[in-house]
C-alpha cells in the first residue's frame, strides 16, 4: 500500500516537519518502515548516526516480547531535514530505552517522533532527548506514551531538554500521554534554555577559548542522552558525530 | 606588574568604579578591604573581563599589555587568575577534563607543548595535596555537590595547576571554617608568594591576613582607593571600623 500523498500541517505528527524537504524526498519514501522484532527474553542495542546532504526519514517499528529489552541511541545531524520515527510495542516486563540528540544550524529541521505502547503490565520505558540548535534551526521531539487498560505497574519516563545557542533557533517538545491503567508511573519533563553564560565565563577565566568552552558545555549537555549506553566506543561515536556538527557553529 | 589608572566602570547604567588607581609590583601581596557595595567584586570582575561590566574610562596595564583589550581566556593565558567569590558549578564536566583543557589552552597560546594525561594527573595530584584535597574530588564534576569550603579549596587547586603570575582573589576566605582558612591561606602562600608573582587579595576580615601577610593594604570605598598603608591598616580597620578610619 502506498499513501502517495504527502502529509500536511494538519497532521499532528507532521506539524513541525520541513514539508518542502518532504516534497523533495517524495511520498513513497515515507511508506518504508523497518520492522525490528525483539523476541521474549532477549535484548538488542542499536546505535544510529542519521543525516546527510539530502532529506532523511527513518521509520521503525519495534516489537518487544515478554521480558525483552531494546535500547536505541541516535545522533540526528547532517546537512538537511532529518526525522527518526520509532513505534514501540512492549509486552509484559519489557524495557525500551531511547537516547537521542538533535543538533544543527543553517535552518535545518530535525525530529524525533516516538510512540511507546505499554500494551501489557510491568513494562518500563525511558526516553532522553537533547536538542542543540543555532542558525535558525529547529529540533522537535514528539513523544507519545500509551498505556493500555490492563498494563498495570507501567513505568514510563520521557525527558527533553533544548539548548539554543542563539536567538532564532527553536525547539518543540510535544509530550502526549494516554493512560488507561490506574497503577502506573508516567513522568515527562521539557525545558529549553540558552548556554550557561556563567559557566562559559568561568571556563574562559581559566584560559579555555570560547569555542572549546562551548564544545565542553554542549558535550556535557548531550551526554545525558547516551548515559545508558554502556559501550564506550559506541558512545564516543555518537558524541563525535554530534560534536562534529558543532564545528564552525556560532560562538 | 599591574597598573590600574583612573578606572571607571559601570554595570548597566550604574557607575561603580569611579577613578580607581592602584599599582601592584611583582613580589607584592596587596589586600583590598572596604565596606559592602564599595566596588571590590566589580574590580575583580572588570579585571577578569566578565561580560556586563563596561569600562567607561581609565586603563589597566598588565605586564606591559593593555589588559582591557584582551578576551577573558587571553587574560588567563597572559598570566592572570581570577579566584571567584562564588565558583560556578559545571554539571557534566569533570575537574580533571576542565583543568587539563584550560592548562593546555594556556600553554598552546604561549607556544608551549601540551601536557599528556599522565603528566597532568601528576601535577594535579601534587597541587591537590597542597590544599589537602582528595584526588577523587578532582575526578568529580566541576564544583557540583561541593560545599562552600570545598569550592574555595578547589579554586586554589586550580590556581596551583594553572600557576599564574598574578591572582585576583575575590573573598576567597568567605565560607571557610578555621581549619580550611589556614589550608587556603597556606596554599596562597605556597603558590603565589614569589618575587615574580603578585596577588590582589579582596577580603573583609583580618583572619585571612593573619595567614597571608599582605605587604600593602588599601581601602576601597565609593569606587576609589581612599587609603593605602601597610598591614597595620587592616588591624586598625578591624579595631575601629571603616567610618572611624576613613573619617
Amino acid at each position: 500500500m502506498t499513501t502517495a500523498t504527502l502529509p500536511t500541517r494538519r497532521d499532528e505528527a507532521w506539524r513541525y516537519a520541513d514539508l518542502a524537504a518532504l516534497k523533495r524526498l517524495g511520498a513513497d519514501a515515507l511508506d518504508q518502515w523497518q520492522a525490528i522484532d525483539v523476541p521474549a527474553g532477549t535484548s538488542v542495542t542499536r546505535i544510529f548516526v542519521v543525516g546527510s546532504d539530502a532529506p532523511e526519514v527513518h521509520r521503525m517499528r519495534v516489537t518487544l516480547g515478554e521480558g525483552a529489552s531494546a535500547a536505541f541511541f541516535v545522533t540526528n545531524a547532517g546537512g538537511d531535514y532529518t526525522r527518526v520515527e520509532i513505534e514501540v510495542r512492549l509486552a509484559k516486563g519489557a524495557h525500551f530505552e531511547f537516547g537521542g540528540v538533535t543538533i544543527g544550524g543553517a535552518g535545518v529541521t530535525r525530529e524525533f517522533v516516538t510512540q511507546v505502547v505499554h500494551a501489557e503490565p510491568e513494562a518500563t520505558s525511558n526516553q532522553t532527548v537533547r536538542a542543540v540548535h543555532w542558525g535558525g534551526a529547529t529540533g522537535n521531539f514528539l513523544g507519545e506514551i500509551k498505556v493500555a487498560r490492563h498494563a498495570q505497574k507501567t513505568d514510563a519516563a520521557q525527558d527533553f531538554k533544548g539548548l539554543l545557542l542563539e536567538a532564532g533557533a527553536s525547539a518543540n517538545a510535544v509530550p502526549q500521554l494516554e493512560i488507561f491503567a490506574d497503577d502506573v508511573k508516567c513522568a515527562h519533563g521539557a525545558t529549553v534554555g540558552a548556554l550557561d553564560e556563567a559557566a562559559r565565563f568561568y571556563m574562559m577565566a581559566r584560559g579555555v577559548d570560547p569555542a572549546t568552552a562551548q564544545r565542553l558545555l554542549v558535550q556535557a549537555f548531550i551526554g545525558d542522552a547516551f548515559v545508558a549506553l554502556e559501550d564506550e566506543a559506541s558512545r564516543e561515536k555518537l558524541l563525535d558525530a554530534a560534536l562534529g556538527a558543532l564545528e564552525g557553529a556560532w560562538l | 606588574m599591574l597598573e590600574i589608572t583612573n578606572l571607571h566602570a559601570s554595570v548597566g547604567d550604574k557607575p561603580i568604579l569611579k577613578g580607581l588607581t592602584l599599582s601592584i609590583p611583582a613580589g607584592e601581596i596587596h589586600a583590598i578591604m572596604g565596606p559592602n557595595g564599595a566596588g571590590k567584586s566589580t574590580l575583580a570582575h572588570v579585571l577578569g573581563g566578565k561580560p556586563g561590566y563596561e569600562v567607561t574610562a581609565g586603563s589597566v596595564t598588565f605586564r606591559g599589555q593593555d589588559l582591557l583589550a584582551l578576551e577573558p581566556h587571553e587574560r588567563a593565558a597572559a598570566g592572570l587568575f581570577l579566584g571567584f567569590q562564588y565558583p560556578v558549578e559545571i554539571p557534566g564536566v569533570s575537574n580533571v577534563q576542565f583543568l587539563r583543557e584550560a592548562l593546555n589552552a594556556q600553554r598552546k597560546s604561549r607556544g608551549e607543548e601540551p601536557l599528556s594525561g599522565g603528566e597532568f594527573l601528576k601535577l594535579a595530584k601534587d597541587k591537590a595535596g597542597l590544599l589537602k584535597m582528595d584526588m577523587e574530588m578532582l575526578k568529580r564534576q566541576v564544583n557540583v555537590g561541593f560545599s562552600g569550603g570545598e569550592k574555595k579549596r578547589a579554586e586554589m587547586v586550580q590556581m596551583g595547576i594553572l600557576d599564574p603570575a598574578f591572582a585576583v582573589l575575590d573573598e576567597t576566605d568567605s565560607g571557610l571554617d578555621i581549619d580550611a582558612l589556614r589550608i587556603v591561606g597556606a596554599g596562597i602562600n605556597a603558590i603565589m608568594r614569589s618575587p615574580d608573582k603578585a596577588v590582589l587579595l579582596i577580603t573583609h576580615y583580618q583572619r585571612l591576613l593573619d595567614v597571608v601577610a599582605p605587604d600593602k593594604v588599601s581601602i576601597l570605598a565609593g569606587g576609589r582607593i581612599v587609603e593605602t598603608g601597610g598591614p597595620e591598616l587592616a588591624l586598625r580597620l578591624e579595631a575601629e571600623g571603616y567610618d572611624a578610619v576613613m573619617a
